[in-house]
């Protein structure tokens, strides 16, 4: 009785349950970052929590939008969804100086260029040496390393089978996920400490969602840097995948 | 008024996307290429034009947009609970290598890249760095 009750409030009131679910995780991650005397690592504690609460609910459900597929939690699929994260992403733009855009202009546009080529060939790549043939999957499972809209548009527009596209989707999503999770831990590593580095960053591995969740794991500041950039990356690969990419994988092979 | 502030963000948004969705229909894709790329830089010409001019938003319409802002986290780490996670593991060894390699190329070539261009883009920067 009294869980039906609570159960249709939690429900009905969406997006308040969502807020108070983040805010409870992310005590928590905080807590856990200040008893191990890492006070930084307060978000990407919250991001990864947040990874295995949506996989433990993917495997519950059997869905796959994570805890947004437990009815009681759908409200996490707003504040998480795509018009909060851009809304939210656009006003971290408020107080990034002219400079710094202009001295990291052409390192960005490089970036992504290679960020796009890169990815694909080594999907390609890597789709070829696991014994694919046709250039048509090659070139669908390269978009996937891409992003994983990018391979499902290539896949579409060459006609492949929908299993390959599923694939090119989860080589999208490992890219992503693995970009939230590694990127506090390399940032040292590859410098990436300032906003000439975060656009480089932005337009080299270009996943929105990882990007954003990666650089809000290392450093707050640098998020606008490479959230503008990264914003390109998937329009210039859905542009180059199914025309050039394909057109160069087909000679290949 | 915060509302100031919000609204703001939001007039930046829906020009910066209708801008994304115009250049992507000129490339012939179907979809947004650059919205919010648009929409940032909308919202930084508008502050540093303003700033320019000498003339500063009000207090509390600068509030909302930092309202804003210090959302951004939490709403990532709402966007991380709702990832298809399960997918990701289970998408085979293809997807695994395929997603893993790319990244670790992506991370690995940031150094690549800050040395190649910038160098070139700042050549005072870099004698100064040998002196």
């Amino acid at each position: 009785m009294v869980i039906k009750i609570i159960k249709s409030i939690l429900s009905s009131n969406g997006l308040v349950t969502a807020f108070g679910l983040v805010a409870l995780i992310m005590m928590v991650s905080y807590g856990i970052a200040a008893s191990i005397k890492q006070k930084r690592m307060g978000s990407a504690i919250a991001i990864i929590i947040g990874l295995l609460l949506a996989y433990v609910a993917g495997k519950f459900t059997g869905g796959s939008k994570g805890l947004a597929d437990i009815e009681v939690f759908a409200g996490v699929g707003l504040l998480g969804g795509s018009m909060f994260r851009d809304y939210a992403i656009i006003s971290t733009a408020y107080g990034v100086k002219v400079e710094n855009l202009k001295k990291a202009g052409i390192p960005g546009v490089v970036a992504l260029l290679v960020g796009v080529l890169s990815s694909f060939f080594i999907g390609a790549i890597i789709a070829v040496l696991l014994g694919y043939t046709d250039p048509a999957e090659i070139t669908t499972i390269g978009g996937g390393a891409v992003t994983f809209i990018v391979g499902p548009v290539a896949g579409t527009a060459l006609g492949v089978s929908s299993e390959v596209i599923a694939l090119s989707i989860a080589a999208g999503v490992v890219k992503s996920v693995l970009t939230m999770i590694i990127t506090p831990f390399i940032a040292p590593i590859i410098k990436l400490d300032n906003p000439t580095a975060a656009m480089i960053y932005g337009g080299l591995i270009g996943t929105t969602s990882g990007v954003a969740g990666g650089l809000a794991a290392t450093d707050a500041k640098l998020v606008p840097y490479g959230a503008m950039v990264a914003t390109f990356y998937t329009g210039l690969g859905s542009l180059l995948v199914p025309s050039l990419g394909f057109i160069i994988i087909r000679t290949i092979f | 008024m915060e509302i100031f502030g919000l609204g703001l963000v939001a007039l930046c948004m829906f020009i910066g996307s209708l801008v994304g969705r115009l250049f992507g229909t000129a490339i012939g894709i179907s979809g947004d290429v650059g919205g919010v790329g648009f929409s940032m830089l909308l919202l930084i010409l508008i502050t540093s034009y303003m700033e320019g001019k000498k003339i500063s938003f009000h207090t509390n319409t600068e509030k909302g947009i930092l309202l804003l802002s210090a959302l951004y986290i939490p709403v990532v780490v709402a966007m991380s609970s709702i990832q298809n996670v399960v997918a990701a593991f289970e998408g085979g060894l293809v997807a695994f290598t395929a997603g893993g390699v790319a990244t670790l190329g992506g991370l690995l070539l940031v150094p690549v890249i800050t040395k190649l261009t910038v160098k070139s883009a700042n050549p005072n920067e870099s004698t100064i760095k040998k002196a």
